[in-house]
């Protein structure tokens, strides 16, 4: 059974197509890039896999059922990490960690074990007590990472995770996703080169709301007839504007 | 276990805003005890403390639209918002979440008042427990104009509608000049809105004039209804859109 299939998606805003006739199947367990110019449509895709945007048309399918007729039902096995750090400012790391538990359905005690687990395996203990507020960019994202990953999601959507990060806050992200690879369905949006090469299992494509391509770095070379992987990206991207 | 999560979420973010803290809590009684010295030497009917304290309490509450407002306005600019609701929340849940933190406020904030009043020299009677009561639905009313402004607005902009929203309540609800001394169409437009008839409703209550209060207190529950039923319905239309 694949984790997401995606069937002739389309959204449209004001007659104008930010995701065009979308075809996809993500494998469970498959760490999959969609990477693109900013504009591309790789958030919009995202809204609709996580059920905040009903798409144009088209279909998806999660886990084997309809999104759209089971969305109460998939929402619990999903969780997100928006785009923007999307964390409660005046609450602490634990507090912020605690209220999305029971919000997926833990109840007290458990909400704290599991809080417990992510300060510790993201390093984020020293500052449990801390307001969310005050934490610099690169805690408040991992703080961020840490809320999508404490309800134990099946699938995971990663919206440009280390976007505004400096290098070494980036890399120690990295680590720590290259960590969950096989553990659940992730599905990461960048356009970070590096970041969708050295972290992703497939890479889709995107341009102007279509996706142009699809598969491994060294196809996506191969496909090009590039050496690196840049280079392809700039072949498949640019082809739209030819 | 979800809504108390989320609700204890919202008081938490509420209670922890020192400038929330000071315009529920502190405002109001530094109103109480200026207007009540104004009172000890220019004894003027308006500003006894019979009179005062229930009107105070109803302008005071007029702050619950700024807060709970902001509030849904500042989640919704953040993606705190978009997080949630990628979560297996129902719109009756965000709602709930929103709107029964903001209760338990706007009671403490009237019982602190009368507690205040009292210490300034009114009677205790049951008559203030029955006023702060008839303060429910005026706190679903201002709820309610927060839950609507924080579906449309930004943050900044629930700011400046909130502050015609308080200055309506101060100026055309009768706390700070007898409206009756205004008369003609001012009178008329006040007696239309629910202010007026909010503070008349607290003061019939405090007064023991029972018969008085449900006339003015219908004016106020139409509104909060009235309200509370838009608000919902934009809020919900809101989370099925795509812009949240």
């Amino acid at each position: 059974m694949h984790a997401i299939e995606i069937k002739e998606l389309t959204k449209k805003y004001k007659g104008k197509s930010a995701v065009s006739k979308l075809d996809l199947s993500i494998e469970q367990g498959e760490l999959f890039a969609l990477l693109g110019v900013n504009g591309a449509g790789k958030t919009t895709t995202i809204k609709m896999l996580s059920g905040l945007s009903k798409p144009t048309s088209g279909h998806i399918n999660i886990l084997g059922k309809d999104l759209e007729a089971n969305l109460q039902y998939i929402k619990k096995k999903m969780n997100v990490s928006p785009q923007e750090t999307a964390v409660a400012a005046n609450l602490t790391a634990r507090e912020n960690l605690e209220l999305i538990a029971k919000i997926y359905g833990s109840d007290a005690k458990e909400a704290k074990e599991k809080a417990d687990r992510m300060l510790s395996s993201l390093s984020l203990k020293e500052v449990e007590k801390s307001k969310s507020k005050t934490l610099s960019g690169g805690m408040q994202r991992r703080l961020s990472i840490a809320m999508a990953l404490i309800s134990d999601p099946e699938i995971l959507y990663l919206d440009e995770p280390t976007l505004g990060l400096d290098v070494l806050a980036r890399r120690e992200l990295w680590r720590f996703i290259e960590k969950l690879k096989g553990k659940m369905t992730i599905i990461l949006t960048t356009h970070y080169m590096e970041e969708a090469e050295s972290l992703s299992d497939r890479i889709g494509i995107m341009a102007e709301g279509e996706l142009k391509a699809v598969g491994t770095v060294k196809e996506l070379m191969e496909q090009t007839g590039t050496d690196k992987f840049e280079d392809a990206f700039v072949s498949i991207a640019s082809q739209v504007a030819e | 276990m979800k809504i108390l999560a989320f609700s204890n979420r919202n008081i938490k973010e509420l209670l922890r805003d020192p400038l929330m803290m000071f315009f529920s809590a502190g405002f109001p009684i530094v109103l109480l005890l200026l207007l009540s010295a104004i009172q000890a030497n220019i004894p003027v009917e308006l500003f006894g403390i019979d009179s005062l304290a229930p009107g105070i309490t109803v302008f005071g509450l007029s702050f619950i639209s700024l807060f709970s407002g902001t509030l849904i306005a500042k989640d919704r600019t953040t993606s705190f918002l978009m997080r949630l609701f990628a979560a297996p929340l129902t719109s009756s849940d965000f709602i709930a979440g929103y709107m029964l933190p903001m209760l338990p406020i706007a009671l403490g904030q009237t019982i602190l008042c009368y507690a205040v009043a009292l210490c300034l020299g009114m009677a205790f009677s049951v008559n203030i427990l029955l006023a702060i009561v008839v303060v429910i639905p005026v706190a679903l009313l201002f709820i309610g104009i927060g839950l609507l402004m924080g579906s449309l607005l930004n943050d900044k902009a629930v700011g400046g509608i909130s502050s015609i929203i308080t200055n309506l309540a101060a100026w055309m609800s009768g706390i700070w000049f007898d409206l009756d001394l205004v008369g003609g169409v001012f009178r008329k437009i006040s007696y239309l809105l629910p202010f007026a008839h909010a503070v008349d409703a607290a003061k019939a209550a405090v007064a023991g004039n029972y018969a008085e209060i449900l006339p003015h207190l219908w004016w106020v529950i139409g509104y909060a209804g009235l309200i509370l039923a838009l608000a919902i319905s934009v809020f919900k239309r809101k989370m099925s859109s795509d812009r949240i």
